[in-house]
């Protein structure tokens, strides 16, 4: 008994200790974005790796999100007698839920993994240590970028996601179902609010930062060889995955 | 000169160095030496500031090097080359802009000056300018090595550091790398520290020799003495007994 309670203590010890390690490498890597040099085009190439390569599976997963909810939708407001509803209930649950989180799963998953073993392999091959030594804070050169790169792409990725959704949900609902195109676009403009917007906004940066946050302090702070890469990415992505939902409770919690 | 005062560090509650004591005189070549995991390569991570000690003082030219931090450190860093072992190329980068990356990030010069300077540091290396465009997966070990040797080089380091840089290579590529090594130095005259186990091929670019032995420098001299140095340990080493090895 004594046993389990040590053990649950040191757990909660070291989770304590890697939260607090992991908020200050992300004040540090913030500082280092208003210290010269500020790595403009390192910052452009990561919102490509991060954001352009991630567009093409976040629009998959919106489109297909976006029709199943109309699907789903369509057969449940037909019992009341609300088709005509469909357009809001979709917007609504694309933009205040739907689209941060799952943008923010389908991006940990293609680029926080892959954030996290570039990271990872920079440390056990000495680049990391090979630009401290050139006098180069690999913070602002590695880090930095890709954290600027993660709160600029995520929500744009978002919006992208919603926008797709919504035409998935229009080609189910009205194209194959026979909503009227109308209703579908009239009750979206009628139910979607600013905060609604806002608060997706709100979601998709916290979720952009906390994705490569937790990417590059593990890939940073990897163990040695090929293990450590490997457990290092897959701790990213459950991490990921789980403090964007635990996120989402407090973040809706917080706007409703 | 490079003056270590009873350096000692500790990982996990297990000695690594036990008060190391060694001095290295400007514009000569010491080399440490001592079996793999005895703990040369964290010795060079201190020197070059990548560890802190839990005690003793790294002097270079009456600077303690570990009692600098942040910005401080990294200036004085701009004085170091540093060969690491497996090379630390950067992947996404091509040989060209491997080599020019100090330049880039440290100084303004101008494109042109940087390509005259690439360029004369791969002549320097024996790689011709084919390898410019090609990244570091498509390069064989030597010609790693080789790179990496220019772009340590390539900001004219005062003091150069070398961690293992024959590991891994075949004898004739690890001669041309001793060589290159040895007509580096006495073009430009860095003091330089070299770790290797790589014997009896390392003694001959080395000016004085340390032997590394749990945690302790056990035997220190010029390369004749410590070959005919009378410590058993030393002795065992240099022969490569499978005793002291497995030790």
């Amino acid at each position: 008994m004594a046993n389990l309670v040590r053990q649950l203590g040191q757990r909660s010890l070291n989770i304590v200790q890697e939260a607090g390690g992991m908020m200050i490498f992300l004040l540090e890597s913030l500082a280092l974005a208003f210290v010269p040099p500020f790595r403009l085009r390192r910052v452009l190439q990561e919102i490509y790796q991060i954001g352009v390569k991630s567009t093409v599976i976040v629009m998959l997963t919106g489109a297909f999100t976006g029709m199943v909810m109309a699907l789903q939708g369509y057969y449940t407001l037909k019992q009341y007698g609300s088709e005509g509803a469909l357009g809001s209930a979709v917007a609504l649950s694309l933009i205040r839920e739907m689209g941060p989180v799952l943008t923010g799963i389908m991006v940990s998953a293609r680029a926080g993994s892959a954030v996290a073993a570039e990271i990872g392999i920079m440390r056990i091959t000495e680049q990391l240590d090979a630009l401290d030594t050139m006098a180069v804070n690999p913070i602002q050169y590695v880090v930095m970028p890709k954290l600027l790169a993660g709160v600029i792409a995520v929500p744009l990725l978002t919006a992208i996601f919603d926008v797709v959704g919504i035409l998935g949900g229009y080609l189910v609902g009205v194209v194959l179902l026979g909503v009227s195109s109308g209703s579908y676009f009239a009750g979206m403009k009628q139910s979607v609010v600013a905060l609604d917007i806002n608060g997706g906004i709100v979601k998709s940066l916290v979720f952009g930062i906390t994705i490569i946050l937790v990417a590059c302090y593990k890939g940073y702070h990897t163990g040695p060889g090929a293990e450590g890469v490997s457990k290092a990415t897959n701790q990213t992505v459950v991490l990921s995955a789980v403090l964007i939902l635990a996120w989402d409770y407090v973040l809706t919690s917080f706007f409703m | 000169m490079i003056k270590i005062i009873n350096l000692v560090k500790s990982f996990n509650g297990q000695k690594v160095l036990d008060g190391i004591n060694l001095t290295m005189p400007t514009g000569q070549i010491t080399l440490v030496i001592g079996k793999s995991g005895v703990g040369k390569s964290v010795l060079l991570k201190h020197i070059v500031g990548l560890l802190k000690p839990d005690s003793g003082q790294i002097i270079i030219d009456g600077q303690d090097m570990s009692r600098l931090g942040g910005r401080d450190l990294r200036e004085f860093k701009r004085r170091f080359g540093v060969l690491f072992q497996g090379g630390a190329l950067f992947d996404s980068l091509n040989v060209f802009e491997n080599i020019a990356f100090p330049l880039r990030e440290k100084t303004r010069l101008p494109e042109a000056e940087i390509a005259q300077r690439v360029r004369f540091r791969l002549a320097q290396m024996n790689l011709t300018s084919e390898v410019e465009t090609k990244l570091p997966d498509e390069l064989s070990g030597g010609m790693k090595k080789r790179v990496a040797l220019a772009r340590a080089m390539i900001q004219e380091p005062e003091i150069m550091f070398f961690d293992e840089p024959v590991t891994g290579l075949d004898p004739p590529m690890a001669n041309t790398v001793f060589h290159l090594i040895s007509k580096t130095h006495q073009e430009s005259g860095y003091t330089a520290l070299v770790v290797s186990h790589d014997l009896p091929e390392v003694f001959q670019v080395a000016d004085q020799v340390a032997m590394l032995h749990k945690g302790r420098i056990i035997a220190a001299g010029a390369p004749e003495e410590i070959q005919n140095h009378p410590d058993p340990v030393v002795q065992s080493f240099i022969r490569g007994e499978v005793d002291f090895l497995e030790a």
